[in-house]
């Protein structure tokens, strides 16, 4: 069974249109990366697969069901903006998700927390940004879903917690579930993907795995994505 | 000795290349037990995927092998772990004798460069 099926995908914002025609399939246990430029339609894409969105034409499919409020059951989204209030506690945070969602595991979670040497009684907004991002993956992950959708994770954050986001992305999605990255930071999420999806003005331009990119191109997905995408 | 990836190829092959090094250096010894596949995918920061396919082939060429419950573990057999090092001198011997060609010098010269150098 594939994780997720997008067939004919399409989203329109007025006479602009951000996403066509997006057929796409993606079998479990892979980590997938999502990339192309500003505006190239990356978030709206993860956003009509967590049903954040509906599309105009065409439809989208998780663990064959349409989405929904069941496929929300099984799909653990981080959206590029925080959503979260500020005057919450991260605790308060993880008691909150532990009512929303059948599958977290808030033990994760505090391990997780205190790993990255963040304190659960802190409230969001005497957190910097990197932290703040820092705690939003630390939910995101600690769910057992089927499909984690990643929009940025690691765009606001120093190198040394990105390699730690990096291992918590590669620790924490079980053999059978996939994870779709969208970003910009390509070379230093490559040695984790599995595949790579291109997409440029709302079209697919590539789907394919690092290791034929690698092979045929004898360059890095990073150095064909700076010739696709030339300016 | 850390995990490093350059850009020009796969990944799965420097795994391979790699774990070939640290047999042949030592720091991976005979019957050692390799850690489970997540772990050492999680040390090198590399897809769960891409260190399983490294690993299968060199299982393949019998520098590993698995039991079945027990998990990972380097070839016992010496002969395989001292092809693997003439293999890589060999290599190695390759590699500096293409430079030195780009400089312009022939074998001979390349060996009298390195005999002047060790001062033999």
């Amino acid at each position: 069974m594939s994780i997720a099926v997008c067939r004919n995908l399409t989203k329109r914002y007025g006479h602009i249109t951000a996403l066509k025609n997006i057929n796409l399939e993606i079998e479990g246990g892979k980590i997938i990366g999502l990339l192309g430029p500003n505006g190239s339609g990356k978030t709206t894409l993860i956003k009509l697969m967590s049903g954040i969105l509906t599309p105009d034409e065409g439809d989208a499919l998780i663990c064959d069901e349409k989405i929904g409020v069941n496929t929300k059951k099984i799909v653990s989204y981080l959206p590029e903006r925080t959503y979260l209030n500020d005057w919450m506690r991260a605790k308060d945070i993880i008691n909150m998700f532990s009512d929303f969602y059948r599958d977290f595991k808030a033990d994760t979670a505090y391990e997780m927390l205190k790993k990255l040497n963040i304190n659960a009684d802190d409230r969001l907004k005497t957190m910097s940004k990197g932290t703040r991002e820092k705690v939003q993956l630390v939910l995101v992950m600690s769910r057992e879903a089927k499909l984690y959708l990643l929009d940025e994770p690691i765009g606001g954050v120093d190198p040394a917690a990105r390699d730690y986001i990096l291992k918590t992305i590669l620790n924490n999605y079980s053999e059978d579930a996939s994870v779709i990255i969208s970003t910009h930071l390509i070379s230093d999420i490559e040695p984790v993907l599995d595949d790579v999806i291109f997409i440029k003005e709302g079209n697919m331009v590539l789907h394919s795995t690092v290791d034929e990119i690698r092979e045929k191109n004898n360059k890095s997905v990073d150095a064909l994505f700076r010739e696709v995408f030339a300016c | 000795m850390p995990w490093v990836f350059d850009d020009s190829t796969p990944i799965y092959q420097q795994i391979i290349e790699q774990v070939k090094l640290r047999i042949a250096i030592g720091e991976y010894r005979a019957g050692d037990k390799l850690l489970p596949v997540r772990e050492l995918a999680s040390e090198a920061e590399v897809n769960p995927n891409t260190m399983q396919k490294a690993l299968a082939e060199l299982e393949r060429d019998g520098l590993l092998y698995s039991q079945r419950t027990a998990g990972r573990f380097i070839t016992e057999n010496q002969n395989s772990i001292e092809g693997l090092k003439t293999s890589l001198a060999v290599e190695r011997a390759k590699a500096y004798l293409s430079r030195m060609e780009m400089l312009g010098y022939d074998n001979r010269g390349a060996l009298e460069e390195l005999r002047k150098f060790i001062g033999g």
